[in-house]
């Protein structure tokens, strides 16, 4: 472990996120994340450099986007020479990224590294029926017109239906929603504790914006300044007046109020090695410390679908030899309010902790004071790539303000759910 | 950028001034009445194509020839307007001596200019030189500072040029221009060549008609013909993101430095832009904070190392929120003060207390004051406040930066073209940018390139001035 180098978070730039089908309608992914890769390079002066290699991806992808990253990379200001990859991990692509690129750093295959992701609801695939699209691909290969012709007779008025992106999870066919209301309500969250973090993610996230904390975080993109999800008038009256949008019958408690929406957007941020990084004159926000990416069993075992982060969790403090207090920044993706709030009062449980988790007991409560403290994806909006390098960077600049605690560096806790049962968490270090 | 003449639009933006403007009719009469088509001026780093002619008057001490020798010029001689050097035309009327072909510029050295008799000799040479000049040719005229004249009638003939200058930039065609510097007696060749090089290349394209001062200070240690006076330095240009700013950045990159480009936050996607292609920094900030000036110097120290200064800051950001002062309340007067003058002096007062990142000793700072500053606008009591205080700003900073080596400067921009005067209707544009003597607008990087002279290292001896790029205006001094 010693033998490794510090990987630390430069800084960091996003656009601001819009909403689906909006400002950035006629934006696609390669277009905005090439903007967000531009804003980096503006502010860091990377124009014209190499950059030791980009990861980046998307989770709603069109198949000509096959190379997005690198396709991102040769539209930007950065030197051409800078090599790419896509990666996909849902909505913990962004931070998965940020892991990928940091351990590139920590084991010393590149100085330095930039990590993020882009997605557009606006500007989603559609794929055709696979009726169409079978009778397309032997139309396609028939040597000749009759047999192109003959080929094409097998469509069927039914084929014509696009198939819309899926939000579904394939093997149970629940929406995340649907997934998280079983959980919300197996875990008895209230309406009011979810609307509360709701309300209280976007008063902070209005109060970082008023305070200039996204001044160099965030480039305008298409005549957008700011996000377009953050209501600092939302009240508690407000949000209780929302009709349940997820779970069935009177009890349901999720609305569109504490739910994220679509959006669109796109994030990145920029790591090096630290020595890398002061000699050439770049900040030195915060060190990754470590990450760890758990999944659990929603489809068979019909285990809590966002709830992988709890485990994840358990594993990486165990490595780290930190309890789950030893933190000033936690940084819970708002997926939905009930999912950070399962997550709290699944560490929170002495029987979860032990059966699930394996530990002699409760992980304990936090300080909510520490959490999503300059607001989260609930305010901010979740285009779901994106969502981990706003995440990563945001924090980094928190940590490097906060500086030492107690005579120790300030830590952050980053935890990202993401479909198909999975989740991944980060520790960041102040430096 | 700023509005410059309200009035104009004012009518311009009517609905009648509209309709006419815009009409096909409304284009036609304006090309029917007889309106010239602008000369295309010559800019850049380009020198006259013709000969370079020097004259002298009075009893020089050879400054000028030594200014020219160093910037690799080798002059021509004059030809001179004396009645026996005449000849008669088929008509029999007498007509002065001629150069052989049209020449690129005449630099008159009169810095021993002290009699009224000797003034005729000024006219002598320059009779035949107006006659022959080259399209953008220059006429430089160098006199001296009349107060440093010990006796009467030299300071009152060195004052007179002033008259005399402005008379020729009206008179002279086809983009030429004729400006006037007046030097210290103790200036250096070293201390005026960035100026005569201004002034005699493509740089200097629409500074016409105008005046002002080289000190005695002389520049050591540098290539004061170098086409690349900026290499190694830092400059830091606010406004940066579109207009002239962004020509400013441009400029100063081209020459060599490294740009750091300021904007307000919600003009981040252009900045950044900019900074990318000229390979400089983008810092989005909002230069009304209190601490805007502490920023810049960290961001400067941060980005570029503990030990690096700004060379130059360029206060270029400006905003205008015109009223007549009858409908003026405190927000509209105080906003534009705010960002045209508060905040350039509070940002100046933390990048001269020796801070990382602050202005090097001899660095410079440029402001932008304005045609409404110099002669007023109706319309605009609150900018032309605020533009005319940047000059006082100037004159006062100069001398007191002096013993630093920092020098103080200010242009004053005329019509330019940007995106926003390209929204006035045709026919007001039209009268309204040829309402000078290039008969034109100017170009963003006009402005630009007279800031990145006032601001460059060979222009140590140049402080405390303000130098109109407007083509010589019709209003205003």
């Amino acid at each position: 472990m010693e033998q490794r180098r510090n990987a630390v978070i430069v800084g960091g730039n996003r656009i601001p996120f819009a909403r689906a089908g909006g400002s950035y309608a006629s934006a696609s992914n390669l277009d905005m994340l090439t903007a967000a890769i531009d804003g980096l390079a503006a502010r860091y002066g990377l124009a014209g450099k190499r950059v030791g290699e980009v990861a980046g991806g998307a989770v709603l992808k069109h198949s000509r986007d096959f190379n997005l990253t690198r396709e991102a990379v040769l539209g930007s200001a950065l030197s051409p020479s800078t090599p790419a990859v896509d990666l996909q991990q849902a909505c913990a692509t962004g931070l998965q990224a940020v892991v990928y690129i940091a351990n590139k750093i920590r084991v010393g295959m590149v100085d330095d590294g930039i990590a993020g992701g882009v997605d557009s609801v606006s500007d989603s695939p559609m794929a055709v029926s696979n009726g169409l699209r079978k009778a397309l691909l032997a139309a396609n290969s028939a040597k000749t017109l009759p047999a192109r012709l003959k080929a094409l007779s097998a469509i069927r008025p039914g084929d014509l239906i696009p198939d819309p992106p899926a939000v579904t999870e394939p093997r149970t066919g629940l929406s995340m929603g649907d997934h998280q209301a079983i959980t919300t309500k197996r875990w008895g969250i209230t309406r009011e504790a979810q609307d509360e973090l709701a309300m209280l993610s976007h008063q902070n996230l209005a109060r970082a914006w008023s305070e200039g904390f996204f001044d160099d975080l965030v480039t305008p993109y298409l005549r957008v300044q700011k996000d377009q999800g953050v209501r600092p008038d939302t009240t508690m009256e407000k949000l209780a007046k929302l009709r349940p949008v997820f779970g069935r019958g009177d009890d349901a408690t999720m609305t569109a109020g504490n739910s994220t929406g679509f959006f669109d957007g796109a994030s990145v941020a920029y790591l090096a090695e630290e020595s890398f990084a002061k000699a050439n004159h770049l900040p030195v926000l915060a060190r990754f410390v470590d990450a760890e990416t758990a999944a659990v069993d929603h489809v068979v075992a019909g285990d809590d679908m966002l709830l992988a982060p709890t485990e994840a969790a358990a594993r990486l403090l165990a490595r780290q030899g930190l309890t789950l207090q030893d933190f000033d920044f936690y940084e819970i993706h708002e997926a939905f309010a009930g999912t950070v709030l399962s997550t709290l009062k699944a560490w929170e449980s002495d029987e979860y902790c032990r059966e699930r988790l394996g530990l002699d007991g409760a992980l304990g409560s936090i300080d909510r004071t520490k959490l999503n403290v300059n607001g989260s994806s609930l305010a901010a909006g979740h285009p779901f790539a994106a969502t981990g390098g706003r995440i990563v960077a945001t924090l980094a600049k928190l940590l490097h303000a906060k500086g030492d605690v107690d005579g120790r560096k300030a830590r952050g806790l980053i935890s990202v759910c993401a479909a198909g049962g999975q989740g991944v968490v980060a520790i960041l270090e102040a430096v | 950028m700023a509005k410059k003449f309200d009035p104009i639009e004012m009518i311009a933006t009517s609905p009648l001034g509209r309709a006419i403007g815009n009409s096909a009719a409304g284009r036609s009469v304006a090309t029917k009445l007889g309106v010239p088509p602008a000369a295309e001026l010559r800019r850049g780093r380009k020198a006259p194509a013709g000969p370079i002619v020097l004259g002298t008057v009075g009893a020089g001490d050879g400054l000028v020839a030594r200014t020219l020798t160093l910037l690799g010029i080798e002059p021509a001689e004059p030809v001179l307007d004396t009645p026996d050097a005449r000849t008669a035309d088929e008509n029999g009327k007498p007509q002065p001596p001629r150069y052989a072909g049209k020449i690129g510029a005449l630099v008159l050295d009169l810095t021993g200019l002290a009699t009224v008799a000797e003034l005729e000799q000024v006219r002598a040479v320059l009779r035949p030189a107006v006659r022959a000049l080259e399209g953008s040719g220059r006429l430089v005229l160098v006199g001296r500072v009349p107060e440093t004249m010990e006796v009467l009638e030299a300071r009152a003939v060195q004052q007179g040029l002033d008259g005399l200058n402005r008379t020729l930039a009206k008179e002279l065609r086809a983009g030429a221009t004729s400006n006037l510097v007046w030097l210290d007696p103790a200036t250096s060749a070293e201390g005026f060549a960035s100026t005569l090089s201004f002034l005699l290349d493509g740089r200097s394209a629409y500074v016409d008609g105008q005046s002002w001062r080289v000190d005695a200070v002389s520049p050591e240690g540098l290539d004061v013909a170098s086409t690349s006076p900026y290499a190694d330095r830092i400059v830091v240009v606010t406004g940066a993101a579109r207009g002239i700013g962004e020509a400013i950045a441009r400029t100063f990159a081209r020459d060599g430095a490294t740009v750091v480009c300021v904007d307000v936050p919600a003009a981040g996607d252009a900045l950044s832009k900019v900074a990318n292609e000229i390979r400089g920094t983008a810092l989005q900030l909002d230069i009304t904070g209190a601490e805007a000036g502490a920023t810049i110097a960290a961001h400067v120290s941060g980005r570029y190392g503990a030990d690096k200064r700004i060379h130059a800051i360029i206060h270029n950001a400006g905003i205008t929120r015109d009223r007549m002062l009858a409908n003026l309340d405190e927000k509209l007067w105080g906003a534009v003060l705010e960002v045209n003058l508060a905040a350039q002096l509070r940002m100046n007062a933390q990048l001269l207390d020796g801070r990382d990142g602050g202005i090097a000793d001899g660095g410079a700072i440029v402001g932008i004051s304005s045609t409404s500053g110099i002669a007023g606008n109706k319309g605009q009591a609150n900018y032309a406040t605020s533009k005319a205080a940047v000059i006082g700003m100037v004159r006062a900073m100069a001398p007191e930066l002096a013993s630093r080596g920092i020098t103080v400067n200010a242009v004053g921009p005329g019509f330019i073209e940007t995106d926003m005067t390209a929204a006035i209707p045709f026919v007001q544009r039209e009268i309204f940018k040829r309402s000078n003597s290039l008969q034109q607008g100017g170009k963003p990087v006009d402005v630009a390139e007279t800031i990145a002279y006032l601001a460059s290292p060979a222009s140590a001896a140049v402080t405390g001035q303000v130098i109109r790029v407007c083509g010589q205006a019709l209003v205003g001094q």
